[in-house]
């Protein structure tokens, strides 16, 4: 299921000074030459080059705040480049707001979706472009094609009336989708589209992606995923602290040492952190009794002990964040218990959670997490600043060492915390969402995709962190996507599927495939019930 | 997959996380320093501290153009030095009031709220601390009494809003009605002279040469400062309008905050309502009328984001003393009410304006500069 794509090997346009990959046919559609664009303070982009085939799946790769949103919104006229040029389809062009570079041609997915909560799937999907006669918008006509595209995008059961609020995240993922794919976009740029994904979800993005290359319309692909990036891509260019310090590499064969060392600088070798050679045996930390929420999760029995790390595998849907937020006391259990090392916490009441030790990063960065308008530190203490006061006071030197030393083990870049958390790239917010935990005497962790968006370099480091905290005796329960990341990370493994736990063992007796089929089994359309 | 470390730093910074401080790699500073640089001469005026402050100085800007136009228009006063000193002093008396009102709504809009009701809680309060009954018990009894309304009918806002999930505009509008109405009935609708010596001398009566009033005025201005500033309600105030969720999941109370909000509010109309009362000798049903309005204009001209989040005390008391010039503007030009309303409305829009893009650009243009020049 890879490698379908057309290996032509004309290459019609003048050589390239990198090494040219002979793999891609189309004609240059876009070729942008030392763009530069600064914000206050900081050189987000400061020379690059870039150069997209139509046809051809154009990947991007780079560090955390290495620049690569910023240069797409450069692409989608979010941002004008200081200087630089930018030529679309032969001509040199500047996109004075985003409408211009839409009805060129360009379609963007943001990294941070940018969907309107309060209205409908098929409106979000047309937004700005609405289906129009005499003024006004045809509801039919809309919602028709919003049908046709979310059934091209293998989500025929998302109703085009329903309210993007009520959508998890995944959804709205497709939904910002649909919303590309209702221009007649010629290039189609997609800022980590698979961040919020599960496994399968990635496989259906990968077959429209196919499609709309056969199409000859042309994709960039932003991913911190390696292995995403040799299935799907076809050109790799790679940014490091806003330049271009590789382009045109043939994604499949370039091997990943020279990838990862040209996005970091440094060599780098993959690893986990050891795991203690004795199965923690703390105590119990925290014991869930049959806890159950409508709809979203049922009879579920768990329990954490003192410096265990407990992964939770399942597809996006499968109730674990739902499970993870009502442990927290976020959303009320309709039955069960939850004890936090030994004691009932009050159902429905986060504040008891977290005087009991409990500490959540929460799925969603930007709406459940961050307050993007102040400073980093500010954010980094959030649940802390409490603790540095006296008297009602806060100690804002006390909290800036404290988020300094946070974004210090956390490779946070800038590392300046007096910087609002809305200037950092979204990599770096989400160390600061997990930062905020690493503060205080958090007794048991809970969290919700920790790495989503995180790059190959800091995501070790965060392991490391984590590791490190279990060591000391914080219990930790683990919610991922990548079922690697659980295998790897954790000491022991639920899997849930369909609101309920499916399988308990220790992480070494699990490999990826079995977890795959266990997560996926019964899940698929066209099989029997189970 | 994409497991990746460097296998030279990355242990050492994981073990080094639960130690007081690890040690700081001196290459990754002198990056960040390198980086830092970049922002050039101008960085102050980006910085995070800069942004507040930046939008008072275009407040300030404005006031100076007020008091420009102020001496262009009547050089004739504005040549006796003992006039402007005491011009400068009727502004902040007539300041005074509104702006107590303004710091407490300033904490309701900053976390995320409205509240309608501010100038009828002062009517009420005014109307409730010049009974016959109160005045009976002395200024001590009267000021108690004020307060104590002010803060009932604020925790009255905060809880429907609060526990009883009302939309703050909704339960607000409905306590404005309510209460110039249980004022009315209290008062019957007369006025209610204050005999009180006390109180009436906080209006008439001058320390060092500066009204009692504006006294009053500064020392809600600094507590309100710090409290914003300095203390964890100010920073919860902050996160509960910024993002309730995020403030709800990092432990924070946001409904008994939310409740807390509206009380300072209610307790600010109260000492607003004494000072009120002092100023006329008296109290009535329709006294601080539109008090409201003025109130959330001042803290939005300052810079208070109306969707909550965001805010200066500064700024709102600016805002205030600029409408108290501009009234004052027109006072000694002998113009009408009406013009001078029209005008303020201008002035909203126009102070809101400034802020938003002139200084967007102006900060573009200047980094535009500065890549040039470098
Ligand atoms: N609006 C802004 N104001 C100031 N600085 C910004 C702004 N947007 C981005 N930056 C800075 O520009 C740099 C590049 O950010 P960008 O978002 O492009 O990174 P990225 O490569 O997409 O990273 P990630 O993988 O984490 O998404 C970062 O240092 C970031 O802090
Ligand atoms: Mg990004």
């Amino acid at each position: 299921m890879s490698d379908e794509q057309p290996e032509e090997t004309v290459v019609t346009d003048a050589p390239l000074v990198e090494a040219p990959a002979d793999t891609v046919a189309g004609e240059v559609v876009l070729r942008l030459t030392d763009v530069v664009k600064t914000f206050p303070g900081v050189r987000a982009l400061d020379g690059v080059r870039l150069e997209v085939r139509a046809g051809e799946v154009h990947c991007l790769l780079g560090q955390n705040g290495a620049g690569k949103s910023t240069l797409i919104k450069v692409l989608a006229g979010v941002h004008r480049p200081d200087s630089g040029t930018v030529e679309w389809r032969g001509e040199p062009v500047t996109f004075a707001n985003p409408q211009a570079a839409m009805r060129a041609g360009i379609a963007t997915i943001y990294q941070e979706l940018d969907l309107v909560e309060d209205l409908s799937v098929g409106e979000n999907a047309f937004l700005g472009h609405e289906p129009r006669r005499l003024g006004f918008v045809r509801r039919g006509h809309m919602a028709r094609r919003t049908r046709q595209i979310l059934g091209r995008l293998g989500h025929a059961e998302i109703p085009p009336n329903r309210m993007v609020r009520s959508l998890p995240a995944a959804g709205k993922q497709v939904v910002s989708m649909a919303r590309a794919l209702s221009h007649e976009a010629r290039l189609i740029i997609m800022d980590e589209p698979s961040a919020v994904l599960a496994h399968d979800e990635v496989g259906n993005l990968f077959r429209i992606i196919r499609e709309l290359t056969a199409q000859g319309i042309a994709v960039i692909y932003i991913s911190h995923r390696l292995e995403e990036i040799r299935e799907i891509g076809d050109r790799v260019t790679v940014l490091k602290d806003g330049r271009t310090t590789a382009a045109n590499l043939p994604a499949r064969d370039t091997p990943t040492r020279e990838l990862v060392s040209k996005m970091t600088g440094r060599t780098i070798e993959y690893v986990f952190p050891d795991r203690p050679a004795e199965p923690p045996a703390g105590d119990e930390l925290l014991r869930v009794d049959g806890l159950t929420r409508a709809g979203e999760f049922a009879d579920v029995s768990l329990s954490v002990r003192a410096g265990e790390i407990v992964g939770i595998a399942g597809l996006v849907g499968s109730g674990r964040s739902e499970l993870l937020e009502t442990i927290y006391g976020a959303r009320r259990a309709d039955a069960g218990t939850v004890r936090v090392a030994g004691r009932a916490l009050r159902p429905g009441s986060v504040g008891s959670a977290v005087r009991a030790g409990l500490g959540m990063a929460p799925e969603e960065r930007k709406s459940q997490a961050l307050l993007l308008g102040e400073p980093i530190y500010r954010n980094v203490t959030l649940a802390t600043f409490g603790r540095y006061s006296r008297a009602g006071f806060t100690d804002a030197a006390k909290e800036r060492a404290e988020a300094d030393r946070i974004a210090e083990s956390l490779d946070l870049r800038p590392r300046d915390v007096r910087r609002p958390v809305r200037t950092l790239s979204g990599g770096n917010q989400q160390k600061v969402v997990v930062g905020r935990w690493l503060l205080g005497d958090t007794k048991l962790l809970l969290l919700d995709e920790p790495t989503r968006g995180v790059d190959v370099g800091a995501r070790a480091e965060l392991y490391q962190v984590i590791r490190a905290l279990a060591a000391r005796g914080v219990g930790v329960l683990l919610v991922s996507s990548e079922v690697p990341e659980v295998l790897g990370l954790a000491d022991r493994v639920l899997v849930m599927r369909e609101g309920r736990v499916v399988r308990e063992a220790p992480a070494t007796e699990l490999d990826e495939n079995t977890v795959l089929d266990l997560v996926m089994a019964g899940s698929l359309m066209e099989g029997a019930p189970a | 997959m994409s497991d990746v470390k460097d296998t030279s730093t990355a242990a050492e910074r994981g073990a080094a996380l639960p130690a007081q401080s690890p040690p700081v790699d001196p290459a990754e500073t002198a990056a960040a320093g390198e980086k830092a640089a970049a922002g050039g001469r101008l960085s102050w005026w980006h910085g995070d501290a800069g942004e507040g402050a930046r939008r008072n100085l275009a407040l300030i800007g404005v006031l100076v153009a007020l008091i420009v136009i102020g001496a262009l228009t009547r050089s004739d006063l504005y040549s006796n030095p003992d006039w402007v000193w005491d011009n400068v002093l009727s502004i902040l008396k007539l300041a005074s009031v509104v702006g107590v009102v303004t710091v407490g709504m300033t904490f309701v809009i900053i976390g995320g709220g409205i509240d309608l009701s501010v100038g009828a809680i002062v009517a009420l309060a005014g109307v409730w601390c010049t009974t016959v009954a109160t005045q009976s018990y002395g200024a001590g009894g009267m000021i108690f009494s004020a307060l104590t309304v002010g803060l009932a009918v604020g925790l009255v806002n905060g809880l429907l809003i609060s526990y009883g999930r009302l939309v703050p505009f909704i339960a607000t509008l409905a306590m404005l009605v309510a209460a110039r109405g249980l004022a009315a009935e209290i008062s019957d609708k007369q006025t209610q002279v204050s005999d009180n010596n006390f109180i009436n001398g906080l209006a008439s009566n001058s320390l060092l040469g500066v009204p009692l009033l504006v006294y009053i005025l500064a020392a809600v201005v600094a507590a309100g400062w710090v409290l914003l500033n300095r203390t964890t309600f100010g920073r919860r105030t902050v996160a509960v309008g910024g993002n309730p969720e995020a403030a709800r999941l990092a432990g924070i109370n946001v409904k008994r905050h939310t409740l807390l909000l509206y009380a300072l509010s209610g307790l600010c109309c109260g000492i607003a309502a004494i000072m009120l009362t002092a100023q006329a000798n008296s109290a009535q049903a329709a006294m601080a009328n539109l008090y409201e309005l003025d109130a959330i204009a001042a803290a939005i001209i300052g810079g208070t984001l109306l969707s909550g989040g965001r805010g200066t005390i500064i700024g709102s008391l600016l805002g205030v003393v600029i409408f108290a010039t501009i009234t004052n503007l027109f006072a000694i030009n002998g113009l009408s009410t009406e013009a001078q309303n029209m005008v303020k409305g201008g002035i909203i829009v126009a102070a809101v304006l400034v802020q938003q893009v002139q200084f967007r650009s102006l900060t573009q243009f200047l980094n535009r500069n500065r890549l040039t020049t470098t």
